[in-house]
């Protein structure tokens, strides 16, 4: 009975250091970016378009963005001052180059430190990236944007952006 | 045993329904409230209006979202979509019974949303005359 238990013991222990190899193989990747947990900010930011996960733009993007809701690429996203509050630290703390959350400074490649880009679309990284889909792709009409990742990526509500 | 058990279901929900039915009805009489308190001919919320303000095409806003149906839908029991893709749950209460039991969530999409509409807030008359349109649905 004793040595099944401790094979068990060994395989459950494998398994948890093969789940964490593997969350950090995908989270230094760029197809895998850690999805929104905080459920007020999958809420708040989550109506009009999906959830971004705060991997795709660096923290200094995300306060500058949050500073500016009421004139939110024209639309008013605007929200109390708590609630903005406790998004911009849930943002801030996983952005692309905060530490702990794999490393998504590739992610942010020939983006000056001095810019704070407010779209993910316009990152030199995310244009290469999609410098293959042809301009008919984009004016589809189930896509409507190409801020609509979900038509293309169709696990990115999930993090997966990897081609499908 | 077993109609004892779906009564005792059929009894939870409708105590459930009447729980979320209330505070839509709070919701709705402030709006009547304040229409009443800004303009002493307020005769009551219309649905008829309200289905009207939901379904013309207004000038005033902005080019892609003319009318509440640009991303509503014109169905109400069915989904719509944003602009950019994203879908939104149909609108009537009859199919979405949770809708417009949070006063704040509700004052602010109709700020929102009018201003992308109409160019400008909507008055505490039109606000009631779509949630009692919502309501028929
Ligand atoms: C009222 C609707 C609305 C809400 C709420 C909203 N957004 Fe947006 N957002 C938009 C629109 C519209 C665009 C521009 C879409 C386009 O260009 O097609 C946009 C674009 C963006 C972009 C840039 C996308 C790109 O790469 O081009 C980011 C990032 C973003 N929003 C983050 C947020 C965050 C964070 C929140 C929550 C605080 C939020 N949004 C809430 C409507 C909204
Ligand atoms: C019109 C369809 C389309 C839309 C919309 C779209 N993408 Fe993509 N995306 C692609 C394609 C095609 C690729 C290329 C995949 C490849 O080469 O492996 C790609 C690649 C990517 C990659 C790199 C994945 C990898 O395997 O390294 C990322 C990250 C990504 N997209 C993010 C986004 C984000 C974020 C959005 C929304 C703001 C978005 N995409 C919108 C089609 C799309
Ligand atoms: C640009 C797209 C868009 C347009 C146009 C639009 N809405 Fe909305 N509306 C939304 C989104 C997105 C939500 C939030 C998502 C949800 O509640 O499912 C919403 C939610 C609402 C809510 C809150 C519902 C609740 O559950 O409390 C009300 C009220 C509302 N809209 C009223 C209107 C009215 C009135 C109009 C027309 C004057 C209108 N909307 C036009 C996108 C839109």
């Amino acid at each position: 009975m004793k040595p099944l238990i401790r094979s068990i013991a060994v395989g459950a222990a494998l398994f948890a250091v093969g789940a964490v190899m593997l969350e950090r193989a995908k989270a230094g990747s760029d197809e895998f970016f850690p999805p929104v947990t905080d459920p007020l900010t999958r809420q708040e930011c989550g109506s009009c378009h999906m959830a971004f996960p705060a991997g795709l733009l660096p923290a200094r993007s995300w306060q500058k963005m949050m500073g500016e809701l009421d004139n939110h690429f024209g639309d008013d996203a605007s929200v109390d001052a708590a609630t903005a509050r406790q998004i911009t630290t849930y943002l801030v703390a996983h952005a692309a180059d905060s530490a702990g959350h794999g490393d998504m400074r590739r992610w942010l490649r020939r983006v000056p430190a001095s810019a704070a880009p407010q779209r993910i679309t316009e990152l030199p990284k995310w244009v290469r990236e999609h410098r293959e889909v042809s301009p008919r792709e984009w004016t589809r009409k189930e896509i409507a944007s190409k801020v609509n990742c979900v038509a293309c990526h169709v696990d990115a509500e999930r993090g997966y952006f990897e081609d499908d | 045993m077993q109609t004892l058990s779906r009564f005792m279901f059929l009894a939870a929900l409708t105590v459930m329904s009447v729980a979320q039915a209330a505070p839509r009805d709070d919701i709705l009489a402030a709006y009547a409230a304040q229409a009443k308190a800004g303009d002493a001919a307020f005769a009551g919320v219309s649905a008829v209006r309200g289905e009207a303000l939901h379904r013309d095409r207004h000038a005033g806003g902005k080019a892609d979202s003319p009318s509440c149906t640009s991303c509503h839908g014109e169905n109400t029991r069915a989904a719509g979509r944003t602009p950019v893709g994203k879908t939104i749950d149909p609108v009537a209460v009859s199919v979405a019974p949770t809708r417009y039991t949070d006063a704040a969530k509700v004052e602010k999409w109709f700020r929102r949303n009018c201003r992308e509409v109409l160019g400008r807030e909507c008055s505490a008359r039109e606000k009631g005359d779509w949630l009692a349109f919502m309501i028929t649905q």
